[in-house]
């Protein structure tokens, strides 16, 4: 990590911009000011449970805490520490959470939170309400009791252990409402997000802006720094304007090495270049239920033909792609090392080996003059370059490919309906977690996201030990078992992690970034410096 | 008069009911689950459960048939339904979004009529001069730049020369007269500079015509001045093919300035429409198709009384 660190930091300078390192924050916050930040989506839902999207974190969620978030730079050490939870505590079997909470923290209509709110909150996830919609139920199914002993504490209580529960608990998408407004109106966080955040919801008008003010009776003292904020939503094409032009000061889910270039160029030192790994991941998957991708021959010739250390660098300077690496984020706890890496088929240094290797597994499976088609998204980063490149790649060992970019709804019903021999395919969690990350790659007929049609016992028993095994080191290992299984039986074989790349106005401080665009969102240590 | 209209705008029922029929089922034909591209789109592993809870709570697992009576009863009533996307009225997701495009369309309109008018007469009374030329060539480019790229000149060079942008977000005239013309001046010059183009063209070959007439002959031959002719006796029946152009022109603002509201971060009828396509928000597509049929019969109404008034021989008719 350390190195990646220092990577980036040597392409920055000589680019000529501005990294901030972490540590280069260590000024005093200063007090007001309005943060204008760009969001290239809307929110289809303006409530935490119901959503999958950053379109809905990034403006809603300042309004609300978590029990727990992740907090620090993604470049020096992200970790779960207390939200609204002062303290929290894990059982040594691991069925029982304890977390003491914060006392006199306020909700933004002035009545007291209390673990009654956190237990409000979590049985709105467990067991929505008719005409709710929770879109991370199943992640917290383990959980069969929430007792509140007393107003500032709350204890879970597990069936089985679960490796994953405190990423869960840590989740930015379990904004905590109050008890008191789900009685009156199971629905109020889509129809006025009012919560114990740092800011106060406003205004949102459709299409075009979200604002909010300071919520002064904040429970972190001299927190906010910012009087407000306002999220304008607008196309991905307008930012690098709107960042030049003034219109916004940032755009927090991730820009271009293009866009970053443009910006530096024409703002010089007047922009901050933030840059470090992405928990996104880009994968290409075989729809083995078709011939001959049912032949684990032809899938791992297809795999072997990319040479994903070669394009690394070229396409890094294009787009969003950049780290080659498993199933797992590469440089993340449970990346696979890169020795076991390089060892799998595809995966080598070795690109002309490999591609011999891969034109001899063709002619064994009997496969001559192979067409592909490849269903890939209508979007353009980093889809297109990532599609482009595969298909170049397949060209080296005679494979032809037929590359059709849909949109969005075409791209997923090609899927479900097993319209492709091949797809691309994107992961994005908010975490690195590898029941999370893992969970395309298990059997087909339990996962509702494996679109390889493939069934797999052996990666089935890996992927429930795994998230059963509280042991890091021990779960480790089970990890990587899997992840040697999958990528080796090749259904999907993955190209690139993505780079995270946010470029913002130098006035902006005390933001970090993490791996994920879903987290760290809260902007309580936002300021600016004006 | 009165009988005409109250009998175009008795039609406008069945040709509303005929939109609304073929739309429901157009866009149920096209591939796709809007809830998966809702839930999946950001690379999200929501379970099928959730998936089918989404379905069911927005009404998408019932069959087509009674989406459909469903649909035609809420119609009926005026209720368009609710965005699968927002889940909003679908009336007030076209409220937010139709003053914007509405002003665009009539300050383009404006921009194009200053333009257009005055130039085509120059250009067909000097015809074959200079000022023809130039006239043509300016109607030329107007047609062939795209509204959008030269929007986009606009902004590189406002970025190139002032380092500056104008504010998002749609304040409304009344409210905020500058802040409202800095936000929507430069896409109604944009959009209205091919627009007068368009008309300019128009208004030149149709005064081309009406000056080859007889009874124009007749007045020059009375020893009329050519501004009088012009004036008096050339404009009025050379006006009838720009407004019709006009008029058309008019409603496709409206719906269709797709491109040029996302150039400009407009948030408007046409960034709605392209973002309820991309979505599959069928209850927002079948709104805003009915929207904008509305608009292009009012518009084709006003049109056809304008006629009226500019040529008394149609009004008889």
């Amino acid at each position: 990590m350390k190195s990646l660190f220092k990577t980036e930091y040597a392409v920055a300078l000589a680019l000529g911009m501005l990294v901030a390192a972490p540590t280069a924050e260590a000024q005093t916050p200063k007090k007001g000011g309005i943060l204008n930040f760009a969001v290239v989506a809307e929110p289809p839902t303006n409530d935490c449970h119901a959503t999958t999207t950053f379109a809905t974190l990034h403006p809603v969620r300042p309004h609300y805490n978590g029990l727990l978030k992740f907090a620090g730079d993604v470049n020096t050490k992200v970790e779960i520490k207390g939200d609204l939870a002062q303290s929290f505590q894990v059982s040594p079997d691991g069925l029982t959470y304890t977390f003491k909470l914060h006392p006199n923290v306020k909700f933004h209509n002035g009545t007291s939170f209390s673990s009654a709110d956190i237990k409000a909150t979590y049985e709105r996830i467990i067991n929505p309400p008719a005409g709710i919609v929770s879109a991370r139920k199943a992640l917290h199914a383990d959980i069969t009791a929430i007792d509140t002993p007393d107003a500032t504490t709350v204890v879970f209580k597990l069936k089985a252990p679960n490796a994953s529960m405190l990423n869960n608990f840590a989740s930015p998408f379990n904004c905590v409402y109050s008890s008191a407004k789900l009685m009156e109106d199971p629905k109020y966080p889509e129809k006025d997000p009012m919560g114990t955040g740092p800011f106060v919801y406003s205004n949102y008008v459709r299409g075009s802006t979200w604002e909010s003010k300071r919520f002064d009776a904040y429970f972190e003292t001299g927190k906010p720094y910012l009087d407000g904020y306002k999220a304008i939503f607008v196309k991905a094409n307008a930012v690098v304007p709107g960042i030049q032009g003034g219109q916004f000061d940032v755009e927090f889910r991730g820009r271009t090495p293009k866009e970053r270039d443009q910006l530096v160029d024409a703002m010089k030192d007047q922009v901050t270049v933030l840059e470090g790994p992405w928990t996104t991941s880009l994968l290409l998957t075989f729809n083995t239920k078709k011939k001959p991708f049912d032949d684990i021959r032809v899938r791992q010739a297809l795999s072997m033909a990319v040479d994903r250390w070669g394009g690394s660098t070229p396409l890094s300077k294009i787009s969003m792609l950049k780290f080659v690496g498993g199933l797992t984020r590469t440089g993340s706890e449970w990346a696979l090392p890169e020795a076991e890496l390089t060892a799998i088929p595809g995966y080598g240094k070795d690109a002309a080996k490999a591609r011999e290797e891969a034109k001899k597994l063709l002619a064994a499976a009997g496969v001559t003059n192979l067409k592909v088609k490849l269903v890939n998204r209508n979007i353009a980063e980093p889809y297109t370059p990532g599609g482009i490149f595969v298909v170049s790649e397949w060209k080296k060992i005679g494979v032809e490919t037929e590359h059709l970019q849909l949109e969005n709804k075409s791209y997923f019903d090609a899927q479900s309906t097993g319209e492709f021999d091949a797809t691309l395919e994107f992961i994005s969690d908010f975490v690195d977690d590898p029941s999370q990350q893992f969970v395309k790659f298990y059997s087909a007929s339990k996962s509702p996201v494996n679109m390889s049609g493939a069934e797999d016992p052996e990666l089935d028993a890996l992927f429930a030990k795994q998230a059963t095994t509280l042991d890091p080191v021990e779960r480790r290992k089970i990890t990587h078992a899997f992840e040697k299984r999958a990528l080796t039986q090749s259904y999907s074989m993955m190209l690139y992690w993505w780079q995270r790349i946010v470029v913002m106005n130098k006035r902006v401080k005390g933001w970090e970034l993490h791996a994920s665009h879903f987290t760290g969102q809260d902007l309580s240590n936002v300021w600016l410096d004006q | 008069m009165i009988t005409f209209l109250l009998r175009r705008l008795v039609l406008l029922i069945p040709t509303l009911i005929g939109v609304a029929i073929v739309t429901f089922f157009l866009i149920r034909v096209m591939p796709g689950d809007p809830v998966v591209v809702k839930l999946r789109a950001d690379g999200a592993a929501v379970t099928q459960e959730t998936i089918d809870a989404e379905r069911k709570r927005l009404g998408l697992d019932k069959p087509i048939s009674a989406q459909f009576v469903d649909y035609m009863v809420g119609l009926s009533r005026g209720d368009l339904g609710n965005s699968l996307w927002t889940g909003q009225p679908v009336l007030k997701e076209i409220a937010i979004r139709f003053p914007v495009s509405l002003q665009v369309a009539i300050m383009a309109t404006i921009i194009a009529l200053l333009i257009s008018i005055p130039l085509g007469i120059l250009s067909a009374v000097y015809r074959d001069t200079w000022i023809d030329y130039v006239v043509r060539i300016l109607a030329v480019s107007g047609l062939a730049i795209p509204s959008f790229w030269l929007g986009m000149l606009m902004i590189m060079a406002l970025l190139a020369w002032k380092n500056w942008l104008p504010p998002i977000g749609y304040v409304s005239f009344f409210q905020d007269p500058i802040a409202n013309l800095q936000v929507t001046i430069m896409p109604a010059l944009s959009v209205g500079y091919r627009y007068a183009a368009i008309s300019t063209r128009m208004m030149r070959s149709a005064l081309l015509e009406v000056l080859r007439e007889d009874y124009i002959r007749t007045a020059r031959a009375k020893g009329l001045f050519q501004s009088l002719v012009v004036r008096r006796h050339a404009l009025r029946n050379a006006l009838l093919p720009v407004v019709t152009v006009v008029g058309l022109e008019f409603a496709f603002l409206i719906g269709g300035l797709v491109v040029t509201e996302q150039v400009f971060n407009l948030n408007g009828i046409g960034k709605l429409f392209v973002d309820a396509t991309t979505r599959g928000d069928f209850n927002l597509i079948q709104g805003l198709v009915l929207l904008i049929a509305v608009i292009f019969i009012l518009v084709n109404l006003m049109v056809d009384l304008l006629y009226g008034v500019l040529d008394p021989r149609i009004r008889v008719s």
